[in-house]
């Protein structure tokens, strides 16, 4: 035997097998049915602008580390993440060149200028959909498509957007009311069903409840996510759209308010991205019910008639005081 | 449907490695043939290391060896000089003064001198050096009725057979019984959790030596005065819950001392001394104080089994049951060896490594150092040997902290690894004090275990605190 190979270093010496690669890659791999119910749905464009999303998110990591001389770390999935939500959050009638811009956004500017993984303060995603809907408002804001319920790919395809262009319902429900929203998408009843299952104009990956959520309990069944923020956003939106929603007090639909626009993407997926929320369970909580109370204060007050992905955004800097604010409790603090 | 018993734990933290306890559990302890040479580090405990001289006075016969009835002539100046003949159990340094323990040769030779070894955890350390003479004669123990001994002698007899804490730490036992008069105990807790994956030398000693375990603890309550003593045992050990039930429920005084086994969840780090006892009891320590602050105390089940031996046979502590595991040896065992012996001698004994070998650990994987040489002695406290192949460790590069928080949920003292971690990586860890690092960390390696990014926190949080004790020196330098 050699003793020349016996590996030293400080204790433990044996490892749990999850690893960062393991929880990244399992979160993008739970994030696949929503892309395949919008190819299904929107047509094979929405797969296009999800892949250069994607290609540009993972080049722009790959070429800024090297440029600043740091190791290139793309294996660990994290850009590939963030390419993924910048496409979901995009409509699915928009240019597919349009993502490139917005990963240069979320990558190069949000993310490693910041430090690299672990260090930016904003959601990168999140900061990419900003800058596109301020640098092509019209496109982020129009380009919606109605969703076919087969054979989408032959219908949408190739077909000029502002043709067939849809407004979103909460777009609808916003600037026209509930009487329009049900004289376009049907009774309630088929509404909630619909939307639950993903049959809506919307971004390209935020339609479905339904898959958003198998995505999301299958994240906390790992113990990846923590249940915190996800109950706590859906939870207040739906309380605080209940109470100020309606005409009057109490008269809200909370159902409608979680199941369209981009809360359940947010709330599974953005919201509880590790580097830009809370790490305390008292933290998450209140972060959650902050950007659950934002994004009802946008949509009911604001210019937007979305507003999770600035509420989480406006949530994000918060994480590094809450952070400082709430400390595990010791040991020792449960003494009698 | 199987319905999941639920064992009493310590509600925060702890984490669930794989036990990989199969190799070894089911092994009775065998016997390593006396190695040609020991080196016997002074410094094995807590506190200063041996003397190996005793001062020469005439107001004061050293008693010492005296007391342990053994070699009544053989007193020196100094205890031991080179190429002087010992036998096994000799007393071959001394403590006299402040916290220590003392030494006993460990086999039956000829003292060489004192030499620098290779200490597991402190690097060189000076240490007696004995070679074996085949013309041993083996030592002969008769046992002796306890209880009629004073309290003064068994305290004695304790000190004077060098025993230390067999948990890790390694705190000479006979300072820890001997507690001031002001502290009120009443609780005594036989540690034999045995947390750590793959050691079950504790496992053994409770089913071998069920008897000694329960008589030993029966010596400590004598001697601390108090009556009531449970024995914490991972509920994954029946065998050794079994055997030490029979014993307690066979014992004639029942009313003396009432002594009762724990069955506890099987968590890591559930043998921790804080985790133990809230276990156990639901006390929690205060920060910065003592157990016996809450009235409690924790043994080593294998302290117990020693303390038994020195009393009973006046035997001194100078071999021990050690694991050695893992898939990097031919064949795994449980083994009583000479303190002393060199891991070469354990190796050759047990048909050598596996060419696959990558990392040997002395001690547990969550707590245990590797090494890089086969030429460390086994101390007092190496509770195993394991001989770990790539498999089985993980060598990974560690990356960026992501922030999971899956640390915060694994440290059983409601710390933040993560933060030490970044702030010692930004080269500011003498700023990392709040943390709770230098009173609570005991360096479980919870936080490294869990962390997906194989972050090397315990590493950090030792760099941590020797940065915060530079600091500090710094300051009162300054002042």
């Amino acid at each position: 035997m050699t003793q020349t190979d016996l590996i030293v270093s400080v204790s433990p010496h044996i490892r749990q097998t999850v690893t960062t690669e393991a929880i990244m890659w399992t979160v993008v791999a739970s994030l696949m049915p929503p892309l395949i119910l919008s190819v299904h749905i929107f047509g094979f464009q929405t797969l296009i602008i999800t892949l250069v999303s994607v290609a540009a998110c993972v080049a722009t990591e790959a070429i800024s580390q090297r440029l600043l001389g740091r190791p290139i770390r793309i294996r660990d999935g994290s850009a590939v993440i963030t390419g993924l939500l910048l496409a979901y959050v995009i409509p699915p009638g928009a240019p597919f060149w349009m993502p490139i811009t917005g990963a240069i956004m979320s990558i190069f500017v949000t993310k490693i200028l910041m430090g690299g993984l672990g260090f930016n303060i904003f959601n990168p995603a999140l900061i990419g959909r900003a800058f596109l809907v301020a640098t092509y408002p019209v496109a982020m804001t129009t380009a919606w498509l109605i969703p076919i319920r087969d054979a989408a790919i032959f219908t949408h395809m190739g077909r000029n957007v502002d043709a067939i262009s849809a407004a979103t319902p909460l777009y609808v429900l916003k600037h026209e009311g509930m009487a329009a929203l049900i004289d376009k998408f049907g009774p309630l009843k088929t509404i909630y069903r619909d939307f639950f299952i993903g049959l809506q104009p919307g971004c390209i990956g935020e339609t479905s409840a339904l898959l958003i959520l198998m995505g999301g309990i299958y994240l906390i069944y790992k113990h990846y996510i923590t249940w915190h923020i996800p109950v706590s956003v859906i939870a207040s939106i739906a309380l605080l759209t209940w109470i100020f929603g309606g005409d009057a007090l109490f008269t809200g639909n909370p159902v409608l308010a979680i199941l369209s626009g981009g809360v359940m993407l947010g709330a599974f997926f953005m919201a509880t991205d590790y580097v830009t929320s809370p790490i305390q369970k008292n933290g998450k909580l209140i972060f959650g019910f902050g950007i659950g109370a934002l994004t009802v204060l946008i949509r009911l007050k604001g210019g937007y008639p979305e507003g999770i992905c600035y509420a989480i955004l406006l949530m994000n800097p918060l994480t590094p005081t809450l952070d400082q604010w709430l400390k595990p409790k010791r040991f020792s603090e449960g003494a009698k | 449907m199987v319905i999941k018993k639920k064992y009493p734990t310590f509600p925060k933290g702890g984490v669930h490695p794989t036990a990989f306890k199969d190799y070894t559990a089911n092994l009775p302890v065998e016997n390593l043939p006396h190695p040609h040479r020991v080196c016997l580090f002074l410094k094995q405990h807590v506190g200063a290391a041996c003397r190996v001289s005793i001062p020469k006075r005439k107001d004061r016969e050293p008693d010492e060896a005296l007391l342990l009835g053994r070699n009544p002539g053989r007193i020196y100046q100094k205890l031991v000089t080179k190429k002087d003949r010992v036998r096994a159990g000799d007393m071959i340094g001394t403590q006299d003064r402040g916290l220590g323990a003392t030494l006993h040769a460990s086999i039956c030779g000829f003292v060489q001198g004192v030499a620098d070894g290779l200490h597991p955890m402190m690097g060189k350390s000076p240490a007696i050096v004995i070679t074996h003479d085949p013309e041993e004669t083996p030592a002969q123990y008769t046992r002796e009725d306890w209880y009629s001994l004073p309290r003064q002698t068994l305290l004695d007899r304790i000190r004077l057979a060098g025993i230390v804490g067999l948990g890790g730490a390694g705190f000479p036992a006979h300072a820890k019984l001997d507690v001031s008069p002001e502290i009120t105990l009443d609780t005594l807790i036989l540690n034999g959790a045995e947390c750590e994956p793959y050691l079950t030398c504790d496992h053994r000693i409770m089913v071998e030596n069920a008897h000694e375990v329960v008589e030993g603890a029966k010596i400590i309550l004598r001697i601390l005065g108090i009556q009531d003593c449970f024995i914490g045992i991972e509920a994954n050990k029946p065998e050794a819950i079994e055997s030490l039930q029979k014993v307690i429920d066979d014992q004639s005084d029942k009313n003396r001392f009432r002594i009762s086994i724990k069955s506890l969840a099987v968590k890591y780090p559930q043998g921790s001394a804080d985790q133990i006892i809230q276990s156990v009891t639901g006390r929690v320590r205060p920060s910065g104080k003592r157990s016996s602050s809450i009235g409690v105390m924790v043994q080593n089940v294998y302290t117990a089994k020693t303390i038994y031996d020195a009393v009973v046979l006046n035997k001194p502590f100078y071999e021990r049951v050690i694991t050695v595991s893992g898939k990097g040896i031919a064949r795994p065992a449980n083994i009583l060896v000479p303190i002393g012996a060199h891991l070469s001698d354990i190796v050759t004994w047990l048909g050598g490594a596996t060419p696959d070998l990558a990392k040997i650990v002395v001690g547990g994987p969550m707590m245990g150092y590797a090494v890089s040489s086969l030429d460390v002695p086994i101390t007092k406290t190496t509770s195993g040997i394991l001989f770990l192949t790539h498999d089985e460790i993980n060598t990974e590069a560690h990356g960026p902290c992501i922030r999971c928080g899956f640390c915060l949920d694994a440290c059983p003292m409601g710390l933040e690894p993560n933060q030490v971690g970044i702030w010692v990586e930004a080269g500011r860890g003498a700023e990392t004090a709040p943390f709770g690092l230098m009173d609570d960390c005991f360096e479980c390696g919870s936080c490294a275990f869990v962390c997906p990014a194989k972050r090397p926190l315990v590493q950090f949080i030792r760099l941590a605190r020797i940065q915060i004790r530079e600091a500090e020196k710094k300051k009162e330098k300054q002042k």
